[in-house]
């Protein structure tokens, strides 16, 4: 290097590094909190995991022993495959019934942001306590669900609809789906709005019909949004647990135990605090996966567009 | 007689766009019907009188009169109705301050910052998402501990402002994103610098990021409770929602279901308020959010 150029080279050199500080010091503190209430959590639960850890009393290392027991453990099978049952039902209900809420209010005319608004208000209020609200409209005898449906005369008996499997199942859908759509609507909507209404317009005029244009033009135009909306419900989903624990509390016949219910229960009931941990790095093994699989897809997607 | 042929069509079009419109706010009506009837319910059921909470449910508003019998009893569980609100205060807005304070350097930091392992360091927060905190909790209870601020409102806030950062970091950064760099070249020139250039320049034109991370902060600190169920140990320090927990269990086997209403709509309508206030900018946000 020449003397020159080195002179030539150096203030812009120093800016650079002056900035590389700068932009450090403005996300310190976000990363010291992701550090410390995040990143050695993390670590710490996989050290855990490792070990014999009561509540009280030593710990001890134990290996592997805590993975070996959760491949052995038949509740966790079969919490692992409720789980993957309520993702799938909920999200596409959620899809089922957002996406059409989605068309049904992208245009802009009279009231159309007051709809927006109202089915958006469920979202806002959190799951606890909408799963308080519905535990009560759903209660046998003080609620509103079954009273209603017996003095329409519908039923002759108001329904424990909490008391079993199918119904408590359904209710609990109906109320996730309450609370979600207008959510994921708000996202769908942002994508149906991303389309150039030129194109809609051109493909009316080609004499697209409506579903066609929905099927070769809305849809691949949306794969994005709908990708990112997929990701939200998805996670959300494997992860739930206030609507079991506080609606049915696992039941009927602890058939209702979600994943993140029985690592619940191992840690803080049973109080295999190691156990738990291994269970709990299972569980982001498995949502770690599904988020690479999924952010892999959006990649491609963004690559195609 | 043309003319009298295309009024009619012309007629027939305006009838049938009529139909159609009368036919979409039936709909919408129908559909708003549903989102809005639970909360209906419950807001009138907390005003029946306490004899009537144990009356049949049907019909579920007051008939006898408007009685705040069920927010009375609703105040005889735990320290009281008041300080737990006053709880729930605390943790939202302190979540709220400190979320926007650190997401909205960290953003301005990844977007306009060149450093080594920007990437590696942005995808670790935003990893932070995919990462079920109910999993970490027995470590963070063990950290906070550590750090003498077990049963804190100040150690759960802080676990809450962690959960919130991925989000926040993300939208502020997109934010920053939108704003075009010569805005920031001419503030340069014309003496602001770092923080100032931040606050002064900068700040106004991504508030409606700021508002969309404040609200979210606002709305999961007020509305989380099992970190909170597990961090605080101390009945007087209980978040709303951790106190519901116990109005939900229940005295002796019987549930007071006035008291579950009246806490349902105290935890409900403060939600609903900050968002109808600030609801532009919450869509505006999200909507951004959701394109990036």
């Amino acid at each position: 290097m020449t003397g020159t150029g080195s002179k030539a080279l150096s203030p812009q050199r120093k800016r650079r590094r002056r900035s590389v500080w700068r932009g450090l010091v403005y996300i310190a503190p976000a990363m010291a909190l992701v550090l410390l209430f995040f990143v050695m959590p993390v670590i710490f639960t996989g050290w855990m995991s490792l070990h014999n850890w009561p509540l009280m009393g030593g710990t001890h290392f134990i290996g592997f022993k805590n993975y070996v027991r959760m491949f052995h453990d038949a509740r966790f099978m079969s919490a692992l495959k409720f789980t993957a049952y309520y993702t799938v039902i909920v999200t596409i209900a959620i899809f089922a019934v957002a996406f059409p809420l989605a068309i049904f209010v992208e245009k802009q005319r009279r009231f159309v942001g007051a709809y927006r608004t109202i089915i958006f208000l469920p979202v806002v209020v959190g799951l606890a306590t909408a799963s308080l609200l519905w535990v009560w409209l759903a209660n046998v005898d003080s609620g509103f669900i079954g009273p209603a449906l017996k003095a329409l005369g519908l039923l002759d008996k108001s329904p424990n609809l909490l008391a079993r499997f199918d119904s408590a199942f359904l209710t609990i859908i109906i109320m996730v789906v309450w609370k979600i759509a207008g959510f994921t609507m708000i996202i769908l909507l942002t994508g149906l709005q991303a389309i150039p209404a030129e194109l809609t317009e051109a493909a009316r005029i080609d004499g697209a019909g409506r579903w066609q244009r929905f099927r070769h033009l809305t849809l691949p135009l949306m794969r994005k949004t709908i990708a990112l909306a997929l990701i939200i419900s998805v996670t959300g989903s494997i992860l739930a647990f206030d609507q079991f624990y506080i609606m049915t509390s696992g039941g009927p016949q602890n058939r209702m135990i979600s994943v993140v219910y029985y690592i619940f229960n191992q840690s803080f009931v049973s109080f295999n605090l190691g156990y738990g941990a291994a269970l709990s790095i299972a569980l982001l093994a498995i949502l770690v996966a599904i988020s690479i699989i999924q952010l892999w897809l959006l990649r491609v997607v963004e690559e195609r567009l | 007689m043309t003319s009298s042929n295309t009024n009619l069509s012309k007629q027939r079009r305006t009838r049938r766009a009529f139909r159609a419109n009368n036919a979409y706010h039936a709909a919408g009506i129908a559909i708003c019907l549903f989102f809005l009837a639970p909360f209906v319910i419950t807001f009138l059921a907390s005003f029946r009188h306490g004899t009537e909470a144990r009356l049949p449910p049907m019909p579920p508003w007051p008939t006898n009169g408007i009685s705040i019998d069920s927010y009375l009893s609703l105040d005889t569980f735990g320290a009281g109705i008041w300080q737990h609100t006053v709880n729930s205060l605390f943790v939202s807005v302190a979540t709220v301050v400190l979320t926007v304070a650190v997401s909205l350097l960290a953003g301005y930091g990844f977007s306009r910052y060149r450093f080594p392992l920007k990437n590696v360091l942005f995808v670790l927060i935003i990893a932070t998402l995919m990462i079920p905190f109910q999993s970490i909790l027995t470590p963070l209870f063990i950290i906070l501990a550590k750090l003498g601020l077990n049963n804190s409102l100040l150690g759960l806030t802080l676990v809450y402002v962690t959960l919130q950062l991925p989000f926040s970091v993300f939208m502020m950064r997109n934010a920053f994103d939108a704003v075009p760099k010569e805005i920031e070249e001419a503030a340069r020139i014309d003496g602001a610098r770092d923080l100032k250039l931040l606050v002064r320049v900068l700040l106004p034109l991504v508030l409606p990021g700021v508002a969309t991370v404040a609200i979210f902060a606002f709305l999961n600190a007020w509305n989380e409770f099992l970190a909170a169920l597990i961090l605080l140990s101390s009945n007087e320090k209980y978040t709303l929602p951790v106190l519901m927990m116990a109005v939900r269990a229940g005295r002796l086997g019987a549930v007071n279901w006035g008291a579950v209403q009246a806490g349902v709509a105290v935890m409900t309508i403060p939600c609903l308020i900050v968002f109808l206030l600030l609801q532009r900018y919450y869509m505006r946000g999200l909507m951004a959010g959701a394109v990036k």
